[in-house]
């Protein structure tokens, strides 16, 4: 099977006319598929579902794979209701961040994709996941090659392998974790409450420094994010057989640039050297954010 | 309302016992619960000591097998859960939808608690945990008091709140930052912020920094006290400040918040601290002891104690207490 390309859903808070302008030019790139929707913060409305349905339904006439992703960390009763929005389009394949998304799809019992931070570590899980209409499994961020391998290839997964693809998010900084406080608004002296969507200032979040220097994280909301960007451009060769599709999330640059550098280096024919502040160890089973350069396609 | 109070030793167990928790939780050794360090925890055979002791008390004992388990160790998981039903144990705390399913079948008598790690945060998610029979969900420490009270009014299942301890201000389960440092994390390893990755270096001032893997945590002033470099719990530079970017070195406390959660049916507290010493077990559960005992004679008429605080909050982080998540201005 020849190895596929997605765009995640847009984890920062632009305004629309940039987001806009973001789904024009993907409907004019050689991605596969799209996933659409505010995945961490409820307050961000800058677009609102019907908005999402529609550009959904342009990306597909442009002939691209649509899915609509849902909130990772579910609080209110309202988050809920819009929830619900999402898993009744009666359109598009919804990603579930979330196993209260599943509930909902599972009453209808429709399928969905799996996103990384539901907690599928082992064979048990994930056949189950798959029982329950996973189609498409996004492996959690911090799953070794080895650790993806392994649980490929034991039985129970491998003869189901055909009811379910592989997902990888492969570029971009990671959502590493979920808080109930706002940690940008907390960046300006805000209250949650008072907040003033202050995220809007910044399109890649705001850079955490260590006191000598190292960027550790990004703040990007309610979402902590790692502070190398995740760069496994030199890795695809690797891939193949293991994940069926490679995810780049979406940046304010360059995410059209870094798709094609993608496609071209595939099968490891055009490697690219990795900037300091990028790193790839969470899928050569180090720390994630390590950075291995040695042999760039020597990855088993 | 439950006391539920923490055991990761047998003297901790007793001391638990002996200041009046109502229940206690203990885990297995190894890499099948969250608190997988070193001369913690117990094994089969402690296990059914530990049962023995908990049910001469007229109490219960819980067992936490709450990390997800690994593709080729899967049966370590299973054989705790076995051990644990052959002990004679009350309930699970259970994580992953495998363990979940592998005791609500092999068991069907066994009580099955949601664990925190798991991070079920509504209702949606806590509809989706009963088709594993689950009873009780154990809330993650992200949810306001509001949040909390919303969900015990919809949902038909009992529900636990962290009253005490350490806080972790991440949904807890989803939080990846101890590998993206280290490459352990809760998840995959039982640990966070583990110790072998801490390095502490004296700086020319009389000072201290510590590190994480080489990461720079926190920088200390000679007069200032040296936490343990937690890594959410760091000073970091973000634009110009450099603060405490994601949270400050404290401890959650919930007295305040005593008689709401009493009237709203929470079915218990629970006090963090497994890797804590039967000292600092005996002391946080006599005050609860007498604080709930307090609460449930007379809700309206509470009042949080001065010397209850003054114990707390020597038994804190920093020396320092906070609402965390249910108090909304923390947010």
């Amino acid at each position: 099977m020849t190895m596929q390309f997605s765009f995640g859903p847009i984890l920062y808070f632009w305004p629309r006319t940039e987001v806009e302008a973001f789904y024009r030019k993907v409907a004019d790139s050689r991605v596969d598929c799209v996933y659409l929707g505010e995945t961490v913060c409820s307050k961000r409305r800058e677009l609102k579902f019907e908005d999402y349905f529609r550009i959904a339904q342009e990306l597909r006439e442009a002939g691209k794979q649509v899915c609509l992703s849902t909130m990772t960390l579910l609080e209110a009763p309202s988050e809920l209701r819009e929830l619900r929005k999402y898993c009744d389009n009666g359109d598009f394949l919804v990603e579930a961040n979330d196993v209260g998304a599943i509930s909902l799809l599972q009453e209808k019992k429709l399928p969905f994709v799996g996103g990384a931070a539901l907690q599928i570590y082992n064979q048990h899980s994930l056949r189950r996941f798959i029982g329950m209409g996973m189609k498409r499994w996004v492996v959690p961020v911090e799953l070794s090659r080895d650790w993806l391998a392994e649980l490929l290839a034991e039985p129970m997964i491998d003869s189901v392998r055909d009811c379910f693809e592989t997902e990888l998010l492969s570029f971009g900084h990671l959502p590493l974790a979920w808080s109930g406080r706002c940690f940008t608004a907390r960046s300006e002296n805000r209250a949650k409450d008072q907040c003033e969507l202050c995220c809007i200032k910044y399109p890649q979040g705001r850079t955490v420094t260590s006191q000598d220097g190292t960027e550790v994280f990004v703040l990007n909301g309610i979402q902590t994010q790692s502070g190398a960007r995740y760069n496994l451009i030199n890795q695809l060769k690797g891939m193949h057989g293991l994940v069926d599709m490679v995810r780049l999330s979406p940046e304010p640059e360059d995410s059209f640039t870094w798709l094609q550098r993608f496609r071209m280096n595939q099968d490891g024919q055009r490697p690219y050297g990795l900037a300091k502040n990028e790193s790839n160890g969470y899928w050569l089973k180090l720390a994630g954010m390590t950075q291995m350069n040695e042999g760039m396609n020597d990855d088993g | 309302m439950e006391l539920l109070c923490p055991a990761g030793s047998m003297p901790a167990l007793k001391a638990a016992l002996e200041n009046g928790a109502d229940a206690v939780y203990v885990g297995f050794k190894g890499e099948t619960n969250a608190r997988h360090f070193a001369g913690l925890n117990l094994d089969a055979d402690g296990l059914r000591e530990a049962v023995r002791l908990v049910h001469s008390y007229g109490k219960k004992i819980h067992v936490a097998i709450n990390t997800f388990a690994h593709v080729r160790t899967w049966d370590h998981w299973r054989q705790a859960v076995d051990d644990a039903a052959a002990a004679g144990v009350d309930v699970l705390i259970v994580a992953d939808i495998a363990v979940l399913a592998y005791a609500a079948e092999r068991y069907p008598r066994l009580e099955l608690h949601l664990s925190v790690q798991a991070s079920a945060t509504n209702a949606a998610a806590i509809d989706f945990y009963k088709q594993f029979r689950v009873k009780r969900v154990v809330l993650p420490r992200v949810l306001s008091m509001q949040q909390v009270r919303a969900l015990a009014r919809t949902t038909d299942i009992e529900l636990e709140v962290f009253a005490f301890g350490s806080l972790c201000i991440m949904a807890e389960g989803r939080c990846y930052l101890s590998s993206y440092m280290t490459g352990q994390s809760p998840n995959t390893a039982g640990a966070c912020s583990p110790a072998q990755f801490v390095r502490w270096d004296e700086t020319d001032d009389g000072g201290l920094e510590s590190r994480l893997n080489g990461i720079m945590i926190d920088r200390f002033a000679p007069d200032e006290t040296a936490g343990y470099p937690t890594l959410c719990k760091g000073r970091f530079q973000v634009g110009d400040d450099t603060y405490h970017a994601l949270e400050e070195p404290t401890s959650l406390n919930t007295l305040d918040l005593l008689p709401e959660l009493y009237r709203e049916g929470i079915a218990s507290l629970k006090i963090e601290g497994r890797q804590r010493s039967p000292a600092y077990v005996a002391q946080i559960t006599r005050v609860w002891r007498q604080a709930i005992d307090r609460v449930m004679a007379d809700p309206e008429q509470f009042t949080v104690q001065g010397e209850w605080n003054t114990v707390l909050a020597g038994l804190s982080e920093g020396s320092q207490t906070t609402l965390g998540a249910y108090h909304r201005k923390w947010k």
